[in-house]
């Protein structure tokens, strides 16, 4: 059984619909990647999957017994933290929370865990620093860690690195690989076509036309063609 | 002056105002961030005018305990702006202001058509303003507000975690299995609380800054979540206590004084977050 089965999904807003008839599987160990225009709908689409907005039509089933608290999420950028007082450490381990019911406080695993994941993303040194004070990069692999607290088996990306610079954007792309290889699925919105065949097992396109498929048949597809045609061009 | 001050110690109800106001300048300082930063600040503002209206008609009534009527409505209240302000079609702010205008002229003009008592004025100014409402506290109210501020006290810690998780990110949290709109909940009816308990001290106009000014001022110069809310807490205690005595030492009303205090502190804070911000880069 699949970690995730869509069925005839269609999302939106208030009845607007903005993508319909979706159908695809998240296998454990996959790292899909989900990619389109700006404004296709893909932050929608992450958010119903979490249950952050509420489907429209069709079904999103669960399976391998996979809990709502066993899901970790790296939001899109987002306004309200700006300006935040909090320090690393303590937004890291807010990933344990939804562990943690009714239970007050943290325990001694959960703080472990947290460093854990601190030193895994290679912010130990950042403990006590505060978070708007970061580089776009540092604060991404804030949230990363804090993502990885919430989870051992799905991540849900959104767009983890857009506004770093190349090169952080390339050590951004590894731990993620790492993560995957470690066993952690991945399910990452980009709309870096290049980064997205490079490091994705599976690819669903979403747009004026809806493709998903392994990374080997989005190549074959017309999406993947006019892909391969446009990087041979800009080679040239 | 100090033996002024002695003298007074040893009138009861000089000791009631005192405690009173430590616990809800106290109070009021733990949630002050989270209502800043959820951009809930105006609910505060909101919940004290609905308050307000909830006592004029308490008045009205004749009701020898207000707190059974202005309570339950304030709690009311409350969730229901949580909701408003979460609906996207309704602009939240909106909602807000129709509704505490809306108390506010109607407690107003109820006081005016019903009140039988022959200082209207003075009571329209002593609800607003909370003037020298501190000092005739009985003692049964003095127990009230005890009780209620170790409440808030005790769910403020137990729920500290959630707290911070649901402020700092809240579709994080609810996407991962918090139960982001339970705790909401309970933020706005902890609020509801401590709205109707400062009421008491600083009066309805001027509760938004005992919320506001204290989180703001600690956010100046701390970086991180619990030391900001550790001494929001400890610097919301010391304006109160400040207040309250140069009041009593001085002859001024008490929640404006609390408040300039505040406001005084704000600027420090302000000052020193330059200085030390300025040597950190
Ligand atoms: N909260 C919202 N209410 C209504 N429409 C929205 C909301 N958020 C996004 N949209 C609309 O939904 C569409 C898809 O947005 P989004 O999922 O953010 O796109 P993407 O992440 O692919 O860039 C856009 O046309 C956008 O205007
Ligand atoms: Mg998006």
């Amino acid at each position: 059984m699949a970690l995730l089965t869509i069925k005839d999904l269609s999302l939106g807003y208030d009845s607007r619909v903005i993508v319909e008839n979706l159908n695809f599987a998240v296998n454990a160990g996959d790292y899909l990647c989900i990619i389109g225009e700006n404004g296709s709908g893909k932050s929608t689409l992450m958010k119903t999957l979490l249950g952050l907005q509420e489907q429209i039509g069709g079904e999103i089933i669960p399976g391998d017994g996979l809990q709502k608290n066993e899901i970790g999420y790296l939001p899109q950028q987002n306004l309200v933290q700006k300006d935040f007082p909090a320090s690393v450490k303590e937004i890291v381990i807010s990933g344990c929370q939804a562990r943690c019911g009714l239970r007050p406080f943290y325990t001694k695993s959960e703080k472990q865990m947290a460093k854990d994941n601190m030193a895994k993303m290679g912010i130990t040194d950042l403990a006590n620093r505060c978070y708007r004070e970061l580089s776009g990069g540092q604060q991404q692999r804030v949230l990363l860690a804090r993502a990885l607290c919430a989870t051992q088996k799905v991540l849900l990306l959104d767009e983890p690195v857009s506004g770093l610079d190349p090169r952080v954007t390339i050590e951004m792309y590894s731990l993620i690989e790492n993560l995957n290889r470690e066993g952690i699925t991945v399910i990452m919105i980009s709309h870096d076509i290049a980064a997205a065949v490079k490091y994705a097992s599976h690819i669903l396109h979403i747009g004026d036309s809806i493709f998903y498929g392994t990374k080997d048949e989005y190549l074959e597809s017309d999406a993947g063609k006019f892909f391969l045609m446009q990087q041979k061009g800009g080679e040239k | 002056m100090l033996d002024k001050l002695v003298l007074y110690m040893q009138y009861p109800f000089v000791r009631y105002a005192l405690i009173v106001g430590v616990l809800i300048a106290l109070c009021s300082s733990l949630l002050g961030v989270t209502l800043v930063l959820k951009r809930f600040s105006y609910i505060g503002d909101g919940l004290s005018h609905v308050a307000f209206g909830a006592i004029s008609i308490a008045a009205v009534l004749n009701l020898s305990n207000d707190m059974i009527l202005v309570m339950p409505v304030t709690i009311i209240s409350a969730i229901l702006l949580l909701r408003t302000g979460q609906n996207a079609k309704i602009k939240g702010d909106a909602a807000i202001a129709m509704i505490s205008v809306g108390a506010l002229a109607f407690g107003y003009l109820i006081m005016n058509i019903f009140s039988t008592s022959s200082n209207l004025t003075g009571d329209v100014c002593s609800t607003l303003f909370g003037s020298t409402s501190i000092l005739t506290l009985t003692q049964k109210e003095v127990w009230l507000c005890i009780i209620l501020s170790i409440a808030v006290v005790i769910i403020f810690i137990l729920f500290y975690n959630k707290i911070f998780a649901v402020t700092f990110d809240e579709d994080f949290a609810k996407a991962t299995g918090t139960k982001a709109d339970a705790y909401n909940l309970l933020i706005a009816i902890v609020i509801a609380i401590i709205i109707v308990l400062a009421m008491n001290l600083v009066g309805s106009l001027l509760i938004s800054a005992l919320v506001i000014f204290p989180a703001l001022s600690a956010m100046r110069i701390f970086r991180s979540f619990k030391m900001v809310t550790v001494f929001s807490a400890i610097l919301s205690v010391i304006c109160a206590l400040l207040g309250i005595i140069i009041s009593i030492l001085a002859g001024t009303p008490v929640g404006s004084t609390i408040v300039a205090a505040d406001v005084v502190a704000f600027a420090i804070c302000c000052l020193i977050g330059a200085v030390t911000g300025g040597v950190r880069k």
